[in-house]
């Protein structure tokens, strides 16, 4: 009870105090004080209950809090609308507006007044998730302590708005919180709006024409997601007589009562998880610093649709909701890996994976069967580590070299070695074997074999096959020995590269710790929401293989130096033909003129461009949501 | 003891095996080209000469990563020999495959650098059918481990021939042949002379060749499960089969001409899709 609500708290506290707190030294303090704090707090909690865990409920008839939520949620939607008419966004404020109308009324007419009175549930799935938000969230904003300083040498064209930045970072994360704790589904919803507000704030930063552009896209999308949300908890309360998330979710698979309302619900965490066909959002955050799109990608915001989907993935086996969230869920894997080829932009790469990756996460929960959760909570896990690496990674990278173009990290190896080690670490956690995701896909893949379901194989293997090829790419680009290049400054210093090594410390960790994880707190959490136990996913046998295979990949650099293999060789300039000037940069062309060397990867704009699939697989998804809710809703009325 | 001893047996025989292979395949070729061609051991007289060279190199970490792909091919032959998972087994070899084309850009060098993308197109070609192969030895077997597969009842083949067929396909792909050899080949007579391994010389390079064997014998091990099962006439058929399809790469190779990157990832996935998913749909269907 009091880890919960400290953890609720002190987030927002830290939040006023940065609001206040004068000078970049003052800040740096309250922001690594806080996180130090925030995430020892998340951890002591999560390794008290990590052996065992009686689930429990608190904070019965709050009646307080429900009024101090109603004000919060009026003062935002009165601020929503004010902006959607100064920028002419109509349909924004009346989205705000119809949204937070329903809640009103629920709330002021007594209809949310049920049966149930605690707001808050706590169980190993949520000590899972707020030990991720908690330590990756605060390893986010101690790395933006670093970053915003030089962001702003590098952006002078930029307000330096750091005294809104920094509380807004806060407030996100103990948004998160809330939603992970929530049982009670305005308080759910309220947390819900909260991130959705506060992405919107992050988003458009730079107040760029582009930025506010995209802040007001990730705003309607979200508002529609929102709007679904509070429809489905109209009907619940109307129609079930109960607010409670867990007594929806023991109602059952296939309980025509809420057939509506997991529809409505579903749809909410699309958005919120940035899936086709509501993508956009997602890839228009990136305009955004750098410390906001790892925040959105990695821990928060787009995690929060796939938690609550995995919550309700009980209610989604073998029922047209479900069928909806796996074939949207898997085609976007599909779509977006493909779509990442064509991508240079190492953000929007980025992007593209954390969209596809999250199709994954979301298809899995659609099965809802035991081993296809457990795949989605371990890819959460992992992903949420690797992604937020990466993009950190990326943010050091643009500030070393000046600019986050992949062509351009071409030797990272020999200009930066720091950061290009970082990086391999990210990218290899990304898709390689042994390392984490990996490990989640493969459990996946055995799901989607033993549910039957062919459609989602299909998006799996060619999905594989195109993230193979990006990802790959990328790791070739960053290897490329150039001789003689001029040694680059490692801008991340300090706070951002502490923050660096952080990630990838427990990426390595927990790449060796998971089954113990797994067996501590996915397990349990497993049994009991599908009351039946399957011993393990990924037999012992294979997980001390891919251990072993681990240890090999750390002991391979070591073993050749001790061997001396490389000493030996003698170093020669690469082979051009015989057109080399000296150097392996440039050559001779036919006119003998010196012409400089250029490698570029492969892209191919004419088969996986976003001009020739965006668009196609948005109305594709549309299709798919549209016909599926017919269908779904049909029949349920 | 079985699992362990046939693990060793790899380990010390799978060059033997690969490096005949490779003598026999330049007879074979030679032969349908009209020419008498080199000994059956010339791979062996070839790879021992290159092993006594010195190594140059461009960059140090190629050395690095060589290295890596060895030993990842190694390892990935030896749990597909010790009866392993073959998932797994083809996860391992992915990691290989990796490795050598990090070595392939660590050169920064034009030739090889341009192997290396299309290496990677090649990986990007062949990996949806390779996880088919993974899928449809566990629909018709009931599992993924290599020990089991080998001693169910029926040969795997019997409900997954659009599988082998496809497998067949992108195998010539792997063994680097015509008219799929896009980033390297046997012959040193194309637009970028070697490839990927254009910047290996001396022992580096006798090192992937050395790999290029461990993983032949591995691929051909998996022909061969498609068609060994627990009966021991079995194993004789395989062998057989695993001879007819080297023969029938052997043709292929001699007689297409190279084909452009476009052609290799669309005809692949399009036999993946044909032969590997509707097979698969079939079995869900038979079950």
């Amino acid at each position: 009870m009091y880890f919960v609500s400290f953890l609720l708290l002190f987030p927002v506290l830290t939040a006023v105090l940065l609001f206040f707190a004068k000078g970049y030294l003052a800040k740096k303090i309250i922001v690594i004080t806080s996180s130090v704090v925030i995430s020892g707090m998340a951890l002591i909690f999560a390794t008290m209950n990590f052996f065992t865990l009686s689930n429990r409920f608190y904070i019965k008839d709050a009646e307080f809090v429900n009024i101090l939520f109603l004000i919060i949620e009026f003062v935002i939607m009165c601020y929503l609308i004010y902006l959607g008419i100064r920028f002419k966004k109509y349909y924004v404020s009346l989205l705000s507006l119809v949204q937070s109308g329903i809640l009103f009324w629920l709330e002021l007419s007594g209809q949310a007044k049920t049966e149930h009175s605690f707001n808050i549930y706590i169980d190993k799935f949520a000590i899972i998730m707020c030990s991720i938000i908690a330590v990756i969230g605060c390893l986010i904003c101690v790395y933006a302590v670093g970053y915003m300083k030089s962001y702003h040498q590098h952006h002078k064209e930029y307000k330096d708005r750091t005294t809104l930045f920094f509380p807004l970072l806060f407030l996100f994360i103990s948004a998160m919180f809330g939603i992970v704790f929530s049982d009670n589904l305005i308080w759910l919803f309220f947390f819900w709006e909260i991130t959705t507000f506060c992405s919107f704030l992050l988003i458009g930063y730079t107040k760029t024409k582009e930025a506010v552009t995209n802040s007001f896209r990730a705003l309607w999308m979200n508002l529609i997601g929102g709007l679904c949300f509070a429809v489905a908890i109209a009907y619940c309360a109307l129609k079930l007589h109960t607010l409670s998330l867990h007594t929806i979710v023991h109602m059952g698979a296939g309980a025509q009562a809420v057939t509506i309302p997991v529809f409505l619900l579903c749809i909410a965490c699309l958005t919120k998880s940035a899936q086709l066909p509501f993508s956009k959002w997602l890839l228009g955050a990136m305009v955004a610093p750098t410390p906001t799109s790892a925040l959105l990608h990695s821990a928060t915001m787009v995690k929060a649709g796939a938690y609550l989907l995995i919550r309700l993935s009980p209610l989604l086996a073998h029922t047209v909701a479900g069928a909806l969230v796996t074939t949207i869920g898997g085609f976007t894997f599909l779509a977006t890996s493909l779509l990442a080829i064509s991508q240079s932009d190492g953000k929007k790469v980025l992007a593209y994976s954390t969209i596809a990756n999250l199709g994954l996460i979301i298809a899995c929960a659609g099965i809802g069967m035991y081993e296809a959760v457990w795949a989605a909570m371990l890819l959460i896990l992992f992903h949420a580590v690797s992604k937020s690496l990466m993009f950190l990674s990326v943010g050091a990278v643009e500030n070393s070299i000046g600019s986050r173009n992949i062509e351009d990290m071409h030797g990272l190896i020999v200009k930066v070695p720091a950061l290009a080690f970082v990086m391999l670490i990210g990218i290899a956690g990304m898709f390689l074997a042994p390392f984490g995701m990996l490990i989640s896909k493969w459990a996946a893949l055995k799901a989607f074999i033993d549910s039957n379901s062919i459609l989602l194989i299909i998006f799996l293997v060619y999905g594989s096959a195109a993230t193979l090829f990006y990802w790959t790419k990328w790791l070739s680009k960053l290897v490329a020995g150039v001789h003689h290049s001029e040694r680059k400054d490692n801008q991340a210093k300090g706070c951002e590269w502490f923050s660096l090594l952080a990630h990838s410390g427990i990426m390595i960790f927990l790449c060796l710790s998971f089954p113990t994880i797994s067996r501590h707190l996915i397990e349990p959490f497993l049994s009991e929401i599908f009351g039946y136990k399957i011993s393990s996913i990924i037999g012992d046998g294979n997980i001390q293989i891919m251990t072993f295979m681990l240890c090999m990949i750390f002991i391979l650099p070591f073993g050749i130096r001790v061997l001396t293999l490389d000493k030996t060789s003698k170093q020669k300039s690469s082979y051009m033909c015989g057109i080399n000037t000296g150097d392996d940069r440039k050559f001779v062309d036919s006119l003998g003129e010196k012409k400089k060397m250029y490698l570029s990867n492969w892209y191919m704009e004419d088969l996986f461009g976003e001009k020739k699939i965006l668009l196609p697989s948005i109305i594709i998804a549309t299709v798919i949501i549209v016909v599926l809710l017919v269908i779904g809703i049909g029949g349920a009325l | 003891m079985i699992k362990i001893v046939s693990t060793v047996l790899y380990l010390v025989f799978a060059p033997v095996f690969g490096g005949l292979l490779a003598g026999v395949d330049r007879k074979i070729t030679a032969r349908m080209q009209g020419r008498k061609g080199p000994p059956i051991l010339q791979p062996f007289y070839d790879i021992f000469k290159l092993f006594s060279k010195e190594a140059i190199v461009v960059d140090h970490l190629q050395n690095l990563f060589v290295i890596g792909y060895l030993v990842f091919i190694i390892f990935t032959g030896c749990l597909f020999f010790y009866g392993g998972d073959l998932l797994l087994a083809f996860f391992a070899i992915t990691l290989a495959e990796i490795f050598l084309i990090m070595c392939a850009s660590s050169a920064n060098s034009a030739y090889s650098s341009m192997g290396s993308q299309r290496e990677l197109l090649q990986m990007m070609a062949y990996e949806p059918m390779i996880l088919i192969v993974a899928i449809g030895f566990y629909i018709a077997t009931g599992s993924f481990s290599v020990g089991e597969i080998i001693t169910s009842q029926t040969s795997a083949i019997a409900t997954t021939p659009g599988i082998f067929l496809g497998y067949l396909y992108i195998l010539t792909i792997k063994f680097r042949k015509s008219p799929f050899d896009l980033s390297t080949s046997h012959h040193a007579h194309q637009e970028m002379v070697k490839g990927l391994t254009v910047e290996l010389s001396g022992r580096t390079l006798g090192i992937t060749e050395l790999a290029h064997w461990y993983e032949n014998t591995f691929l051909i091990g998996i022909i061969a499960i498609f068609i060994i099962n627990a009966t021991w006439w079995s194993w004789i058929v395989a062998l057989a089969v695993c001879a007819l399809a080297y023969f029938m790469e052997i043709l292929i190779d001699n007689t297409y001409a190279r084909v452009k990157w476009k052609v290799l990832l669309n005809s692949s996935w399009i036999v993946a899709f044909g032969l590997g998913i509707l097979n698969l749909l079939a079995l869900y269907y038979i079950k």
